[in-house]
């Protein structure tokens, strides 16, 4: 029997010794000081040069670093100034000077001056600047139109452009626009993204690989010192863990919440939404199959239940898009369009019209996952369902995300009869410039992969991108939404509302419709 | 002996080589490329062809290969794009973490599994050997992810003992406490099948020991049983288990990419899975080759260990 008092012993230390770990351990689990936020982020960000990186995860965490010349007004696409107090902008839109704001300084102590402008874009742009090799710079074509940038004063910073370019300025409005520090970039060459310096509301103060980006409030900064002490943005990339960290009050902000996990968050806590310029719609092959009648392309518009994908597959994070210019952008924004509505009939109509028999078979590309994409596969089924309902037999084939890009970018011809595809942008013009323009075909290096041409939808385009008045460019944009509704070269399916959720102790938290994340004003008791 | 061991070492490089051509080649071959990575929607021909010119991947295949290669010799493992920082100095970061909590799961499946085994088999068919077999047969069924989950939703979220994930706590921590109330959830979770399989191993050899003569001998002289346990019967035993805890020590190490996930546990794991979705090519060979040459390293020393345990195997 003496083995037997053995493990019992065993047993009896091992518990006990637990008990006491635990116990132990209990007074370190301790919350977050006030005035300390701690945010839930999606990844590890890949660089803080705000030049060098292109994802919406990086960018919440730049847009509190650094200024751009210019910004987006609080809730809206609207730009305000910001390290330019002011600007004028020539007859011809070709040439835009700004005053830029005085005494402003970056967080390393150097002035914020029209030489820091002309560093920051000639860094990006010119390949033989001496820190053109601190890149790649994969969104410096936001700026291919400037040609050049000269500080005519230390206040005066003169941008020409090799033609008119009216979303120039909403360009500039985000981070890619950012200024840099040229200081600190000569000081730390091809590291200054991980030792970024800039004028933000925050200056970085340190990162922790995989663990934390620690940023802490400018005192001195020129729209008012923030209120928060400092920012913690913790990577977390499983979305089960990341609401695990939220319901165990080890984050106080969690972005990009999934659809599903909203329920857990009804009490005690906040949700944010706002709606995004973002579009998800499944292209049409316009050169070959059905797609090509017009009336079978409206046919599926009609056949697609819309709001059940939005309300019962995306539990409500999105709602139903009517074109390819979404609500957020407000001023470009044509109300008088209405999605389609689910009208299964009409649809059947239609398909009997154009002649398409019962049973049609129909190749659909879908992704596993990727930006904005949501709920991919998921949103696929649903469509596959609706378009059965109509007698149309879609067959999925499923790809990783970078695969899919490699499939459907070149263009679907040959590949499958519709694919899916989201974009969130800061700027009307840029979706249907590069998606459904004649000269936008994919082997014209545009994104054109379901081979749309409308002669009057390229002029209207074309007259928007030079147009200097805002009014006029905002009629352009809603004729092209009510042509392009009318086409249908996709299937319109959803604008998503980004969500957040946050701890009761986080006051003034709101959501932009640019997707960035701005803490200037945000507390936390 | 030392010549045993200098042989073993030559013959990993034709090992190591083959690695290095095979996860170059894959990573050439899937589809999808950095460049597509970098810019999404936004991968026009003309920013690919840039960025590809920009990262030197306009080169061709063969001639990047022996490039890397070579650099590689030289301790120069490149850039990782995705990082923007020198690849081999996030590999060792991260490889300390993994070290932490795979060297903490092995230990715990290695001591425990053994242990339970050895209970398991000394009284064979009795109560404590059917609770030991019935708690082997659930933690080897048990996805460790899933068990992962649970273990989250119980200590940290319910029970509120426990941080859900990460390392150190983002405020107030960094002591050797700190890393060790981060540390016990996804050790465990990641120690219970290899324990499972170990004890399980681990009976079958005691068993297979407790019948031989020199047992009953020991026995018969009136050896204390523990003594004929743990001293008799494990020592001869541990030929059979020491190679089992070769293969789990790479179990554990795969098994940790998993874990690492669920508990955002800043290790090699995770690195290597988030290179690969963002096609960081340097990022993932090199990530790959550091592993493959530590487990290969590692299993050299189980070799030599049960070498020393039993002359019979030739050096």
């Amino acid at each position: 029997m003496r083995q037997f008092s053995l493990t019992r012993r065993f047993l009896l230390t091992a518990s006990a010794a637990t008990l006491a770990t635990a116990a132990l351990l209990r007074p370190a689990m301790a919350q977050t000081p006030p005035g300390v936020l701690i945010v839930g982020q999606i990844a590890e960000p890949k660089s803080l040069d705000p030049q060098a990186v292109t994802a919406a995860n990086d960018f919440r965490i730049l847009v509190n670093l650094y200024d751009g010349l210019v910004r987006f007004k609080d809730g809206t696409l609207e730009v305000e100034p910001a390290l330019a107090e002011s600007w004028e902008i020539s007859e011809d839109g070709k040439t835009y000077t700004f005053k830029l704001r005085p005494g402003v300084s970056f967080h390393d102590g150097t002035p914020v001056d029209a030489e820091a402008v002309k560093f920051t874009f000639d860094r990006m742009l010119k390949e033989d600047h001496p820190f053109y090799n601190t890149g790649p710079f994969p969104l410096a074509f936001f700026f291919s139109s400037v040609e050049n940038v000269e500080a005519v004063d230390p206040a005066t910073a003169v941008f020409t452009l090799n033609e008119a370019y009216a979303p120039f300025l909403s360009n500039l409005a985000t981070p890619t626009g950012a200024i840099v520090s040229p200081a600190a970039v000569e000081q730390h060459g091809a590291d200054f993204g991980r030792n970024p310096v800039g004028s933000g509301a925050f200056r970085f103060a340190e990162w922790r690989s995989n663990e934390a980006v620690v940023v802490e409030g400018n005192p001195d900064y020129w729209d008012g010192a923030p209120p928060l002490q400092a920012v913690v943005f913790r990577p977390i990339t499983d979305a089960n863990t990341r609401t695990a960290e939220m319901l165990a009050g080890g984050i106080d902000v969690m972005v990009e919440v999934p659809p599903v996990s909203l329920s857990q968050f009804q009490s005690g806590y906040r949700i944010v939404e706002a709606a995004g310029p973002h579009v998800w719609y499944l292209m049409l092959n316009m050169k070959e199959g059905p797609f090509t009648d017009q009336r079978v392309r409206q046919a599926v518009n009609y056949a697609v239940d819309k709001e059940a994908i939005a309300n019962n597959v995306l539990e409500g994070t999105a709602t139903v898009a009517e074109g390819p210019i979404p609500a957020a952008f407000g001023w470009a924004y044509n109300p008088d369009v209405a999605p389609y509505p689910h009208d299964p009939e009409k649809a059947r109509a239609l398909l009997a019209e154009a002649g398409v028999a019962e049973g049609t078979k129909l190749k659909f590309l879908v992704t596993e996952g990727g930006s904005g994409m949501l709920d991919p596969v998921a949103m696929a089924t649903a469509i596959q369902a609706d378009l059965a309902a109509v007698g149309l037999d879609a067959e999925i084939q499923t790809y990783e995300w970078n695969t899919f890009l490699g499939e459907v970018n070149p263009g679907l011809e040959g590949k499958g009869d519709m694919a899916e595809m989201a974009w969130m942008t800061s700027d009307p013009d840029t979706l249907p410039f590069l998606t459904l323009r004649t000269a936008a075909m994919p082997d014209e290096g545009g994104f054109n992969s379901g081979y749309y041409s409308n002669p009057d939808v390229d002029a209207l385009l074309e007259a928007a991108r030079v147009a200097t008045d805002q009014a006029a460019r905002a009629d352009a944009y809603k004729q092209v939404q009510q042509i392009v509704h009318d086409d249908a070269p996709w299937l319109f399916v959803a604008n998503w509302k980004q969500n957040a959720v946050t701890s009761e102790a986080v006051e003034n938290f709101a959501l932009q419709p640019s997707f960035l994340l701005n803490l200037h004003k945000v507390a936390k008791n | 002996m030392g010549r045993y061991i200098l042989r073993r070492l030559i013959s990993a490089i034709p090992v190591l080589l083959g690695i290095t051509v095979i996860v170059f080649a894959i990573m050439s071959l899937i589809p999808g490329d950095p460049a597509t990575a970098i810019l999404g929607a936004y991968a026009t021909p003309e920013n690919v062809a840039r960025i590809n010119r920009d990262l030197g991947l306009d080169q061709p295949a063969i001639q990047r290969y022996f490039i890397w290669l070579g650099n590689m010799l030289t301790g120069e493992f490149g850039r990782s794009y995705s990082l923007n920082r020198p690849v081999l100095d996030e590999i060792l970061d991260r490889f300390g973490a993994t070290l932490i909590l795979a060297g903490t799961a092995f230990v715990l499946c290695a001591v425990l599994g053994v242990l339970a085994g050895v209970i398991s088999a000394s009284r064979q068919y009795g109560w404590a050997d059917k609770a030991i077999t019935f708690a082997v047969i659930i933690g080897i069924s048990i996805p460790s992810f899933f068990l992962g989950m649970l273990m989250i939703l119980i200590f940290a979220v319910r029970l509120k003992w426990l941080p859900v994930s990460g390392m150190y706590a983002i405020y107030g921590g960094g002591g050797l406490g700190d890393l060790l109330t981060h540390l016990i959830m996804p050790a465990f979770a990641l120690a219970v099948v290899a324990t499972g399989v170990v004890a399980w191993l681990s009976r079958g050899a005691m068993l297979e020991v407790l019948r031989q003569d020199y047992i009953r001998t020991a026995r018969a002289k009136g050896v204390p049983e523990r003594r004929v346990l743990m001293g008799h019967a494990l020592r001869a035993a541990m030929v059979s288990i020491i190679p089992v805890l070769g293969l789990q020590a790479g179990f554990v190490l795969s098994g940790a990419v998993y874990i690492e996930t669920v508990f955002q546990w800043p290790g090699i794991g995770r690195m290597l899975v988030d290179a690969i979705l963002k096609r960081d090519l340097l990022l993932v060979q090199g990530g790959v080759v550091f592993v493959a040459a530590i487990y290969v390293l590692f299993n050299i020393a189980v070799d030599v260990a049960q070498s020393m345990l039993d002359p019979r195997i030739k050096t």
